[in-house]
Order: C-alpha cells, then sequence, then structure tokens
C-alpha cells in the first residue's frame, strides 16, 4: 500500500495476526566447516572469519583496525595471513574460513607485510601511545627508520585537494604531524597520532551512534579524519558521547583531563587506578570504568567486553561524573 | 538519525541547480512524517550527480550548496563532505568558474609542461578565484593527441569539452565556449584504421553519423540483440563462454563465467555496471568506442542484461569524458524512443533501463567495488572480496561488472558465432583486440588487430619508430617497462606473462631517446599517490614512500638500502593492499628502475 494513501493513524490499524507459526528458521551454526591452520585443524560455524578461527586454536594474530563491536573495515592490514593457492594475503579479520581451506598465520610473506605495515605506519605517524603498536614493532623487527628522517610538519592539512599534492625530493620522509585540534572542553584530537583505522567513524556512524559527525576526508596520504568543513566539533554533530575515545588505538583521541595533564608533565600511569563502577544517571545501569589519579578523576570507559555497554557510553556516562572531583 | 546542518542558505542557483535534479522539495504534512516515522527513505545514490550538479552550476562546491544536498538527501553533512573532498574535479574552496585540467601525465609529459608554463605566465599560479585558471591532471585519455586539456565552464548549461594537440589557441578558445572535439573527418588521424574493411570492433567508428540510429541498424546494429532474444538466455551464455572471450579492462577474466554467476546468483534484482571509468595512464580505447559507436556500447549490454537477467544497468564513465558521456545519453534517448530499450528489449524481450553516472575524478572508481561505492553516493573506497560483486555488489545485489571493449565484443559474438571469433588468437586470448598506442611512434592511435600480433607488429602497424627506440611501457601505469628485446613477444595474455609483464589495457607506449626515463618513472609513482584512495595502509603511505624513493633516485641521491626497501616494499603492497592499484602500483616503477643502469653513486 501506498504510505501516501493511509489516511487514518496506523496504530488503529493493527496488522493482521498470524494464523500459522512461521517454521523457525534453519540454524545456520548447524552447518560447520573444516579447515587448517597452521598445520592444525580446526572445526568452525560457517561464517566465522579466519581470526575467530585461530582464536579457537589459541593461535593471537595481530590487529590494529579491529574490534569486537565494529563492523571489519579491514583497513590496517596488519593481520594478514596466507591461505594457500591465494594471489595476495586475505585480512584474517574480515576473510571467513572456507571448507578445505589451508591457512598460514605466520608464514615469512605474511611477516614481511605485516613489518612493512608496521614500518610505514610508524615512519608516518607518532605512535608513543600506542603501547600495542610499539611492542609489534619489536617483536616483527621492523625499522621505520628506513624511510629516512621525517619531514618537518607540513601545514593545512586539511586543506589539501584530492589528486593533487606537491611533490617533495626524497629527502624526508612525509608524515601527518599536525597540531592538537582542542575544540571543546570534554576531549581533543590528536590527529598527528591518527592511524586511519577508521575505528572512530564506525563508532559515531552505524556501528554504535548514528550520530556521522566525523568522517574520512581528502584521500591517498592526504585522506585524514574530518568534520564538514574541517568545523570545531561544537558546530558540528557531535554528541560526546566519547565512544570514538573508547575504541581510538592510539591516543589520538583523548580526554582534555587526560590531555593537559600530559602538557603539564603530570601525566603519572603509576599513580592512578582504575575502578570498575556503575553509572549513577539512569536505569539503564552502565558499567563506568573510572581512572583516578591523585584522587581525580581523569577519564571514564567502560569496557567492550561487558554486554549492557559492548564499550559504549552516552555523554553523561562519559563526561558527567566529573561532579566527583569537587 | 537527526540530522544538524549548520550551513548558510543556499544561493538561489545553487538550489536552482539541485531542484533541477531533484525536483522541487516535497511539502510533507506534520502527520505524515509521523506516521512514517520519519522522513522519507531518500536516495542516497543521487549525491554524486547533486554535487555535480552544483559543481557545474557554480563551479565549487560551497557550506550552502552542500548542506542544501543534504538537507534535500538526508545524508549527514560529515559524510557529505568526506565525498566532496575525495574527488578531484570538484572543488571545496571558490575557485575560477572556467578551468582548464591540463594533463602533465607520461604521454603528455612535454607538452604539457609546456601548456603549463605558458597558462602560469598568462593565468597566474593553478587553482585561484579569478575568472579563468588551470590546475594540472592525470591522463585524460587522449594520448594519441598528446598533450590535452579538459575544459570547464560552470553556469547554465555548464559547458565541457576535452580534446588532445592542446594550445594555448584552442583553450583560449573553448574558454570562449568553443568545442574542441574532433570532426568525423579528422578522426581518421587518430584512428588510421578508419573505413579499412574486415574492422570488427571499429568497423563504424569514423563511417557513420555516431548517434544516427538509422543509419547504425542499416549497418547491422542490434542484429546480435535480435539473435540474442531469439536464442535465450542460456543459449547467449553459452556462446559467450564458448569465444573465449576475457575482459578487456585489463584483468582478462573469462566473461563467460562472470555471466553464468550472476544469471544463476538467487537474490534478486540483478545490477550490470558498464565500466567506462577508463583512467589507466595511456588507455584510451573505450573513450573511441564511446565516442563514435555508442550503439556498439549500447548493445553489448543489452545482449549481457538479457543473459544474466539485469532489468537496471548502469553506465559509470569517467569525468573527463564528456563526449562520450553526451553521446551515450543520446544514444539511449534515440534507442528508447524506438523500442529498443526500455520497456521491452527491442520490442518482445524483459525491460531494460540505463543510467548514465558520471565519475568526478578518480582512478581508484575503475575498481569494480569502488565504482559501486562511487554510484551509490560515497567515497570511491575499493570493498573486500569475497564475496565478490556476482553475488554482491550493487546495492548489495548481484552485479555484472564488464569494461567497455568486452561489451563491445558481444555483440560481435552473437552475430558472428563463438567458433569464429574463438578462430582468432588462442588460450585465453581470442579474438580482436584493441591496443593503445602512443607515444614515440609514426602514428600513434587506436588499432584494431588481431590476438597474437607481436609488438613489433603493433609499432610497424603505427608508423614506426623513427625517433628511435629506448623504452615501451605494456599496460599503462600499472603495467611494465620492456626494451627492444621484448619486440617479438605476442601481445597476448600469455605472451606478455611469459616475460613478466602484463597486458592490462593494451597500451604500447614508446618512449624514444630524447625521453627522460626518471621523470617518466617518477610522474608514474605521483600518479599512485595522487589515486590511492587512502584507505589501507600499504597503499596509502607505501605509494608516498615509492615516490619519495623514486624522488631521490632522480636527485641522484637513493640511499644505501632503497635497492631493498623497494623490493619489500613492491612485495608487501602487491600482497597486503585491498585492491589491484596498490597491488600495481609498484610494478611499472620496478620495472623501469631495473632497466636503468648503472645505478648513481649512492648518498652516504
Amino acid at each position: 500500500m501506498n504510505p501516501d494513501e493511509i489516511n487514518e493513524p496506523i496504530w488503529k490499524v493493527p496488522p493482521p495476526r498470524a494464523s500459522v507459526m512461521p517454521a523457525r528458521p534453519p540454524d545456520p551454526a548447524c552447518q560447520t566447516i573444516t579447515l587448517q591452520i597452521d598445520g592444525r585443524t580446526v572445526t568452525v560455524p560457517a561464517g566465522t572469519t579466519l581470526l575467530q578461527a585461530a582464536s579457537r586454536l589459541g593461535l593471537r594474530i595481530p590487529t590494529l583496525c579491529w574490534a569486537p563491536t565494529l563492523t571489519p573495515i579491514n583497513a590496517c592490514r596488519i593481520c594478514v595471513v596466507e591461505v594457500e593457492g591465494a594471489r595476495t594475503l586475505a585480512p584474517a579479520c574480515a576473510r571467513p574460513a572456507e571448507a578445505g581451506m589451508v591457512v598460514q598465520t605466520g608464514s615469512e610473506r605474511v611477516r614481511l607485510s605485516r613489518k612493512l605495515v608496521l614500518e610505514l605506519l610508524a615512519s608516518s605517524v607518532a605512535l608513543d601511545r600506542a603501547p600495542e603498536l610499539l611492542r609489534l614493532i619489536q617483536e616483527y623487527g621492523a625499522d621505520p627508520e628506513r624511510f629516512g628522517p621525517s619531514a618537518a610538519p607540513a601545514d593545512r592539512r586539511d586543506a589539501r585537494h584530492a589528486g593533487h599534492h606537491h611533490v617533495g625530493d626524497g629527502a624526508t620522509a612525509e608524515t601527518v604531524a599536525q597540531p592538537v585540534k582542542v575544540d571543546n572542553s570534554l576531549y581533543v584530537r590528536d590527529y598527528a597520532r591518527c592511524v586511519l583505522c577508521y575505528k572512530c567513524v564506525e563508532a559515531c556512524g552505524t556501528d554504535a551512534q548514528h550520530t556521522f559527525a566525523i568522517t574520512i576526508a581528502g584521500r591517498g596520504f592526504d585522506a585524514r579524519v574530518s568534520t564538514e568543513w574541517d568545523a570545531p566539533l561544537p558546530e558540528g554533530a557531535c554528541v560526546y558521547c566519547g565512544n570514538c575515545i573508547n575504541v581510538c588505538p592510539t591516543g589520538a583521541l583523548v580526554f582534555r583531563t587526560e590531555h593537559e595533564l600530559r602538557e603539564a608533565g603530570s601525566w603519572a600511569p603509576e599513580r592512578q587506578q582504575e575502578t570498575d563502577t556503575i553509572c549513577p544517571f539512569c536505569g539503564v545501569g552502565c558499567t563506568l570504568r573510572v581512572k583516578v589519579q591523585d584522587d581525580k578523576l581523569v577519564s571514564v570507559t567502560s569496557p567492550p567486553e561487558v554486554d549492557v555497554t559492548g564499550g559504549n557510553l552516552c555523554v553523561k556516562g562519559r563526561f558527567g561524573t566529573s561532579y566527583v572531583n569537587g | 538519525m537527526d540530522l544538524k546542518i549548520h550551513a548558510p542558505p543556499p544561493t538561489t542557483a545553487e538550489r536552482t541547480a539541485v531542484d533541477e535534479l531533484l525536483g522541487p522539495p516535497a511539502v510533507v504534512a506534520h502527520a505524515d512524517r509521523v506516521r512514517r516515522g520519519g522522513p522519507q527513505v531518500t536516495r542516497r545514490d543521487l549525491l554524486l550527480p547533486a554535487l555535480h550538479a552544483l559543481q557545474d552550476r557554480v563551479g565549487f562546491l560551497s557550506e550552502g550548496g552542500l548542506g542544501y544536498v543534504c538537507e534535500r538527501l538526508r545524508v549527514p553533512p560529515a559524510d557529505a563532505f568526506g565525498v566532496a573532498s575525495f574527488y578531484a574535479l570538484w572543488s571545496t574552496v571558490p575557485i575560477a568558474p572556467t578551468v582548464v585540467h591540463v594533463c602533465d601525465d607520461i604521454a603528455c609529459r612535454r607538452g604539457g609542461e609546456a601548456l603549463v608554463t605558458e597558462l602560469g605566465a598568462a593565468l597566474g599560479p593553478s587553482g585561484t578565484n579569478g575568472g579563468q585558471t588551470w590546475k594540472r591532471s592525470p591522463c585524460l585519455g587522449l594520448c594519441e593527441q598528446a598533450p590535452a586539456a579538459y575544459v570547464t565552464r560552470a553556469g547554465s548549461p555548464v559547458f565541457r569539452t576535452a580534446f588532445g594537440n592542446a594550445t594555448i589557441t584552442k583553450i583560449q578558445a573553448a574558454f570562449g565556449g568553443e568545442d574542441q572535439s574532433p570532426s568525423r573527418e579528422g578522426l581518421s588521424h587518430f584512428v588510421p584504421q578508419t573505413g579499412s574493411p574486415g574492422l570488427k570492433l571499429l568497423g563504424r567508428v569514423g563511417r557513420l553519423d555516431p548517434v544516427d540510429l538509422d543509419a547504425h541498424l542499416g549497418d547491422g546494429a542490434f542484429a546480435g540483440l535480435q539473435r540474442a532474444l531469439s536464442i535465450g538466455p542460456a543459449a547467449v551464455r553459452t556462446e559467450i563462454s564458448g569465444s573465449g572471450l576475457t575482459g578487456r579492462g585489463g584483468a582478462a577474466f573469462p566473461t563467460g563465467r562472470k555471466w553464468d554467476a550472476v544469471a544463476a546468483a538467487p537474490a534478486q534484482p540483478h545490477y550490470l555496471c558498464c565500466n567506462a571509468d577508463e583512467s589507466e595512464p595511456g588507455t584510451f580505447k573505450d573513450r573511441v568506442l564511446m565516442e563514435w559507436d555508442p550503439y556498439a556500447v549500447l548493445e553489448g549490454i543489452a545482449i549481457a542484461a538479457f543473459a544474466t537477467g539485469v532489468e537496471h544497468a548502469f553506465i559509470y564513465i569517467r569525468g573527463e569524458y564528456p563526449l562520450a558521456e553526451a553521446r551515450l545519453t543520446e544514444a539511449i534517448r534515440r534507442a528508447t524512443a524506438r523500442g529498443l530499450l526500455g520497456a521491452r528489449l527491442a520490442g518482445s524481450g524483459p525491460p531494460l533501463t540505463i543510467s548514465v553516472r558520471r565519475g568526478a575524478g578518480a582512478y581508484i572508481c575503475g575498481e569494480e567495488t569502488a565504482l559501486f561505492e562511487s554510484i551509490e553516493g560515497k567515497r570511491g573506497e575499493p570493498r573486500s572480496k569475497p564475496p565478490f560483486p556476482v553475488h554482491v555488489g550493487l546495492f548489495g545485489k548481484p552485479t555484472l561488472v564488464n569494461n567497455v571493449e568486452t561489451l563491445v565484443n558481444v555483440p560481435l559474438i552473437l552475430r558472428e558465432g563463438a567458433a569464429s571469433f574463438a578462430a582468432v588468437g588462442g588460450g585465453a586470448s581470442t579474438g580482436p583486440k584493441l591496443f593503445c598506442v602512443s607515444g614515440a611512434v609514426g602514428r600513434p592511435g587506436l588499432y584494431e588487430l588481431p590476438f597474437g600480433v607481436t609488438l613489433r607488429e603493433v609499432l610497424a602497424v603505427a608508423g614506426g619508430t623513427p625517433r628511435g627506440l629506448r623504452s615501451l611501457l605494456l599496460g599503462g601505469a600499472a603495467g611494465t617497462f620492456v626494451g627492444e628485446e621484448a619486440l617479438d613477444t605476442p601481445l597476448t595474455l600469455e605472451g606478455t606473462r611469459k616475460i613478466g609483464a602484463s597486458l592490462g589495457s593494451a597500451v604500447v607506449m614508446v618512449f624514444d631517446h630524447t625521453s627522460e626515463p626518471l621523470d617518466v618513472i617518477r610522474r608514474i609513482a605521483q600518479f599512485f599517490r595522487d589515486e590511492s584512495c587512502g584507505k589501507c595502509v600499504p597503499c596509502r603511505v607505501g605509494t608516498q614512500r615509492l615516490e619519495e624513493l623514486v624522488a631521490r633516485r632522480l636527485r641522484g641521491q637513493p640511499r644505501e638500502g632503497d635497492e631493498l626497501l623497494r623490493e619489500e616494499l613492491g612485495q608487501a603492497m602487491r600482497d597486503a593492499s585491498i585492491c589491484g592499484l596498490g597491488q600495481t602500483a609498484h610494478l611499472a616503477i620496478d620495472s623501469g628502475l631495473r632497466r636503468l643502469n648503472p645505478l648513481p653513486e649512492l648518498a652516504k
């Protein structure tokens, strides 16, 4: 029926009652497939990704842009694995397991690609607040220095035009260095630390918040996380849920409190304490993980493994509890 | 989703431009909004056409204009800005309404640089906001007529013209609104075989008025479609499989197998995308076909759609091809009015709608999944495969993607039969093939030759290499540099593979001894740095690092370790990039640098 033809409010017309109970759809979990990973056989339900299948065997594949609560975007390519017979490597986070697949998670080819990905990232992005990446750089023997000394920060990265760029002389390695964006009282955006994993964009968009305040703008090496027209956050759609901060793996998005403590040189992890509690505001009962330094609250997160939040909070839980500081 | 649009109101011109495309805004009564649970469902896929409408009318995308599009299409402003800033032909800052895009890519390298210098002197620096300005451009697909230029003049209506053998005089005439596209009489300079007997793909090119439907019908156009309708979809697919036709876009996938997969896909509806985003530097074959025989493209689409159960097909054509877009649009209009397309294919078949969508300056959108994203109104970022387009493609439905040249082969196969098609060439390389020959040859142009000819024979047909031969680029910027040792290689998929090269889009670009190989290689590195979408790390940062590496070499100051770096970087890009762009970006650079000996002294 054309909705334009409805003349009375829809709630007066109840839907017709189903006369037959619909049949239960077939359980996809009933279909299983068997494959081989690193020489070991594993049987998993159809639809399982290689990453999940490998974790069943206790194999650890590094990830960066993947998160359990987000749709795999497979942008970082750190999780690539070798599938026998395939021309290229496959992203374990997104590739569904297939029957009879033979997968290597740590072959020489795999390790080389991971090493290069780490080198490319570390040579262009400040990673000193990304402990997991620093650990991987050690593990894979990555040497970001091989691209040469870092170039001086370029100005106005936000104004770059797609398809056009200044061609350098190759003496230095271009980076994404740029000033921190401090435009509101709740959190800061330090895109010199951004690896463009898309997690914040996904969390702001269809994977959590449906606010769509940020996007990826520009393209190629000039691609960047941005609001419309690079507008300050208070002029855009941001609702300050802070779910982007929760998923950021490199410290590019941090609480203003943390940023200021770091700027003042008084950020002291050894004096910090994390406590799980329940949000005091509404009846949902979200789990809050509260970080305190010197008896002052510095940040609020929520563990992604907690069912009630999946790591997400609203502005009140995230930023509304600073009253405890008195 | 609540839209928060903080933009200033659009100007009247902007509002009119958008409303002309989308229709006047509907007035929705409050009660209706409540009943529907929100605003009307919108057409996100109209985002690119709407942004084109703005750019065409006022010459750039303003905050007000973009805000109005967001309001009309219910697209979040940040999202729309991400799209607007992705495409090179759009400007998100005020810029002169008349712009000449000058190709400075590999085939136009020298002439393009000279033009840029002259334009700089006449109009000032690139991208100014005055009356007229200029911009550098990647390959415009007019390599046989180097140097090339593409002029856009915003207004109502917009004026767009792309032309070769560009001079300041021609550019100024184009600024004044004078169409500079080649006439049919002049075509024989660029398609030297025009009018020769026995041409299978170029038979009508230059011989018939390209949009005269009667002339084309009289020459056998749509006879292949008639036969297809009479033998049925399954038999058509058998013919295509039997012909051995492989994709002519560069990947050379067996066409019949793709068609079978789409036809068998249970999800509905099925879509077809004709990939006319030809942007591989050195490639211009699809442009010539679309400009001079648009009905052959439409017939190919119609047969493919019939064989795979498609009722809505899209032609995604690059924005720098205004003449091809105009001719195809006119051909669709005439063929629909004649009852060949539309409600019933050729009067008796199933329905078929063909929509033309214009790209906006992004090489990556020639990658099939990036092409879907672009048609859907998004940034042209490739998707992960699998799932493959034959199962999950445009709008998430099974989709057939074929290149223009591939589709133009289809009517031929239907007319002449699979056996006669397969009798030419062999293996995975059957049938006639178009070669884009440019650079230092006697007669650069588009040539149709049977699969199996050698490189030497192609060069001979194109007038030889009167100024000597230093190197050849096979397959475009994503291809391979070869030298004289390759002259007796048959230009087939198998033959080129044997010498470690690839046929790609059948580019044969010739460089003589006056060329500057390192400058050409650097331009290729710049091309990929500019065209990478930026989604995956190996390509986003890798193309930047490759460019830096070549720049060091060009300065004569490579570092110790650069050789190993290039090898490892190349392997990681090939192995770990999402799509073909990143996977092949290092190929030409690698092969080009390897040919350059001796190595300059290393910097300490």
